[in-house]
C-alpha cells in the first residue's frame, strides 16, 4: 500500500440474505485522512457494509479492501491499525473506565496514553466508576474512547453518538477533530445530519442497500436541492415561497413592491438534513427520477 | 511473547471480574462451602459413617463429604462458571467488541483457563482451611497423597475448564445460560456422588455417572481423603486411579476439541 491508495475501497459490494439483497452493487473509496459518512434510514444496509469492512460480515461479492488487507483475511497486525466503535455494546461493565481502558491498551503495540483518551472523551469524572454504574451516554463515550486507544489509522464509528446530551455531542466533535488532525481516517454513520456536515469531508447517502448518491459533503444532492428558499406572508395573510439562487434580490424586490417590512420573512438555506431527506425520500417514489433535485417534491417538505 | 502477556494480563481481568460477581461468587465458589455446611449440620447426628464392625476406621460427616464437594468445586469452577461467563460475553457483546481488536483467541483462553485455576485454587484451598480448622477434619499428611490430589486437581480443573467453552455454545442467548447449564450440573453432582454417597447409589445409575467426568474427579479425590478401607465401596472395590486419570483425560480431549470447532468472535452469518 502507497501513500496515494485509498484506504478504502469498495467495488460493486452485495450481500444478501437469502432473497433479500441487503447491499446492493455499492461502490466507493476513502482517502488516507479522509472523514466520509455513510447516510441511510435504518436498515438501508449502512451497518452492514460497516461489519463487512470492518470482518464481521462475508460479503456476497464484489471486492473490499481495507488497508489493503482484504477484511476476510485480515489478522491482528491488521486488527491493530484500525479502531471500531460498533453500534451496539451492553456489557456486565464490572470494572471501571480506567482498569477498562488500561487492559484494551494493552492489546495495540502503540497504544495512547490512557489519561489523555479519558480527558478528551470527557470521563474525567468517571475514570474510577464502574461502566456498569454509569448511563447509557457515558457508557457510549467508553466505546469511543476504547475505539481510539490504539491510536488506529482507520477509526469505523457505527452511530457513535447516540443517547448523548447536546453538550456530549459538542465534546465528541472536538475529539473527531483532532483525530482529524492527527491523520486518522474515519469512516462514520450517524443519524444526526448536522454531525455529519461539522465532521464529515464526503458523504454517500445508502437507501435500500444502493448508494444513491456521493460526493463532498457540502455538494451532495445537487446544487439545486441547495437553491435557498425565500418565505413572507403577504397582505391578507397568506404564505408565499420562492426558491431562488438570489434571495437578497427577492427580499429587495419585496421591500420595493409592498413598501415596508414583509411580514414572517424567512431566507432559508436547506441544511444538510433538507437534502438528506429529499435524496431518501426521492428514492422511496419509484414513479420519481431518483434525481438529485428531488428536494422539489413538495416544498412542505423542506419547511418541516 | 506478546500473546502470553495480553494472555497473563486477561488472568488478572477475568480474576478481579469473577470475584465482582455477585452471582458467581455465589453459586459457583461458595456453593461447595454451603453444601459442605448444610450435609454436616443435616447428618451428623448419625455418627460417622464407614466404620468398622469393632469401632475403628469411621469418617466424620464432614470428612466423608468434603472429597465430593472438592470435586463439585472443579466442576463449577470450570464447567459452570465459563459455560455461562462466555455464553454472556456472546450475547452481550464483549466477545464481538473482542474480536475487534488486536487480542488473541490464545489469549483470551489463557485469561479464563488460568481464571478458572486461580479461583478453583483459592477455593479448593479455603475449602481445605474450612475442613481443618472449622469442621476438624484430619487431612493427610503424606506426601504420595497430596501429590495424587495435585493430578486428579490439576487434571479435573483443565477438564471442566474445557468442557466449560464447549458448553457455552449451546445457550442460545446469555439469559438462558443459566437454565441450560445448571440443571446439567445439578444432576451430575447428585449421580455422582458429590451429594449422595455414591456407594448407595443403584448400578445403572453408577454405570452412567461412569460416562461423565465428575464421577472420576470425586473418586480422585475420594482415594485422597479417604481412609483405604473405603475402596472397598467403589465400583470393583478399589479407588482404581487408572481409570480416573484416563477417563479424565478423554474429557479432556473431547472439550479440547469440542471448545476449538464451537468458538467463534460472534456468530457468523453468511
Amino acid at each position: 500500500m502507497t501513500f496515494l491508495d485509498p484506504v478504502v475501497q469498495v467495488r460493486d459490494l452485495r450481500k444478501s440474505y437469502g432473497t433479500l439483497a441487503a447491499v446492493n452493487g455499492v461502490s466507493f473509496s476513502i482517502a488516507a485522512g479522509e472523514t466520509f459518512v455513510l447516510l441511510g434510514p435504518n436498515g438501508a444496509g449502512k451497518s452492514t457494509t460497516i461489519e463487512i469492512l470492518e470482518g464481521y460480515r462475508d460479503r456476497s461479492s464484489g471486492e473490499v479492501s481495507v488497508l489493503g488487507v482484504d477484511p476476510r483475511h485480515g489478522g491482528l497486525d491488521w486488527k491493530a491499525r484500525l479502531g471500531m466503535v460498533l453500534q451496539t455494546s451492553g456489557e456486565q461493565g464490572n470494572v471501571t473506565v480506567t482498569e477498562q481502558l488500561t487492559h484494551f491498551a494493552g492489546f495495540y503495540p502503540n497504544p495512547r496514553n490512557v489519561d489523555e483518551v479519558i480527558d478528551a472523551a470527557g470521563l474525567r469524572e468517571k475514570a474510577k466508576t464502574r461502566i456498569s454504574k454509569l448511563s447509557g451516554g457515558q457508557r457510549r463515550r467508553v466505546d469511543v474512547a476504547l475505539g481510539i486507544i490504539g491510536r488506529p489509522e482507520l477509526l469505523f464509528l457505527d452511530e457513535p453518538t447516540t443517547g448523548f446530551d447536546p453538550e456530549a455531542r459538542h465534546q465528541f466533535w472536538n475529539l473527531i477533530r483532532g483525530l482529524k488532525a492527527e491523520g486518522t481516517t474515519i469512516l462514520l454513520t450517524t443519524h444526526y445530519l448536522d454531525e455529519a456536515a461539522q465532521l464529515g469531508d464526503r458523504a454517500g447517502v445508502i437507501a435500500g442497500g444502493r448508494l444513491i448518491d456521493i460526493g463532498a459533503i457540502d455538494e451532495i444532492g445537487g446544487t439545486e436541492a441547495r437553491v435557498p428558499l425565500v418565505r413572507w406572508r403577504d397582505a391578507v395573510g397568506l404564505v408565499h415561497e420562492r426558491r431562488t439562487s438570489e434571495p437578497g434580490a427577492v427580499v429587495a424586490e419585496l421591500i420595493a413592491q409592498t413598501g415596508g417590512e414583509p411580514v414572517d420573512l424567512e431566507v432559508i438555506r436547506p441544511s444538510l438534513e433538507d437534502v438528506y431527506l429529499g435524496l431518501v425520500r426521492g428514492d422511496k417514489l419509484p414513479t420519481q427520477p431518483k434525481a438529485p433535485s428531488s428536494v422539489s417534491n413538495g416544498t412542505g417538505d423542506i419547511l418541516t | 511473547m506478546s500473546i502470553f502477556f495480553s494472555g497473563a494480563s486477561r488472568v488478572g481481568y477475568e480474576t478481579r471480574i469473577y470475584f465482582r460477581s455477585p452471582d458467581t461468587v455465589f453459586f459457583t465458589f461458595l456453593f461447595p462451602f454451603i453444601m459442605l455446611g448444610i450435609f454436616t449440620a443435616a447428618f451428623s447426628v448419625g455418627g460417622n459413617l464407614g466404620t468398622n464392625p469393632d469401632g475403628t476406621g469411621g469418617v466424620s460427616v464432614g470428612a466423608y463429604y468434603l472429597p465430593g464437594m472438592l470435586a463439585a468445586g472443579m466442576l463449577l469452577s470450570g464447567v459452570q462458571n465459563l459455560a455461562v461467563d462466555i455464553a454472556g460475553e456472546k450475547s452481550d457483546g464483549t466477545l464481538k467488541r473482542l474480536g475487534g481488536t488486536p487480542l488473541s483467541p490464545f489469549s483470551y483462553f489463557m485469561g479464563k483457563i488460568g481464571q478458572v485455576f486461580v479461583t478453583a485454587i483459592l477455593q479448593a484451598g479455603l475449602l481445605l482451611l474450612v475442613a481443618r480448622f472449622a469442621l476438624g477434619i484430619d487431612l493427610p499428611t503424606s506426601g504420595e497423597k497430596w501429590l495424587l490430589f495435585a493430578w486428579v486437581f490439576l487434571l479435573g480443573v483443565i477438564t471442566s475448564a474445557f468442557l466449560g467453552i464447549a458448553l457455552s455454545a449451546v445457550p442460545r442467548s446469555g439469559k438462558s445460560a443459566t437454565a441450560v447449564v445448571a440443571p446439567i450440573v445439578l444432576v451430575l453432582q447428585f449421580i455422582s456422588g458429590v451429594y449422595l454417597q455414591f456407594s448407595t447409589l443403584p448400578d445403572w445409575m453408577q454405570n452412567l455417572a461412569g460416562l461423565f467426568p465428575l464421577k472420576w474427579m470425586a473418586q480422585g479425590m475420594r482415594s485422597v481423603f479417604l481412609p483405604d478401607s473405603f475402596a472397598a465401596a467403589e465400583q470393583n472395590g478399589v479407588w482404581n486411579l487408572a481409570w480416573v486419570a484416563g477417563a479424565l483425560a478423554l474429557w479432556l480431549v473431547v472439550g479440547l476439541i469440542l471448545s476449538r470447532v464451537t468458538f467463534r468472535w460472534i456468530r457468523r452469518d453468511s
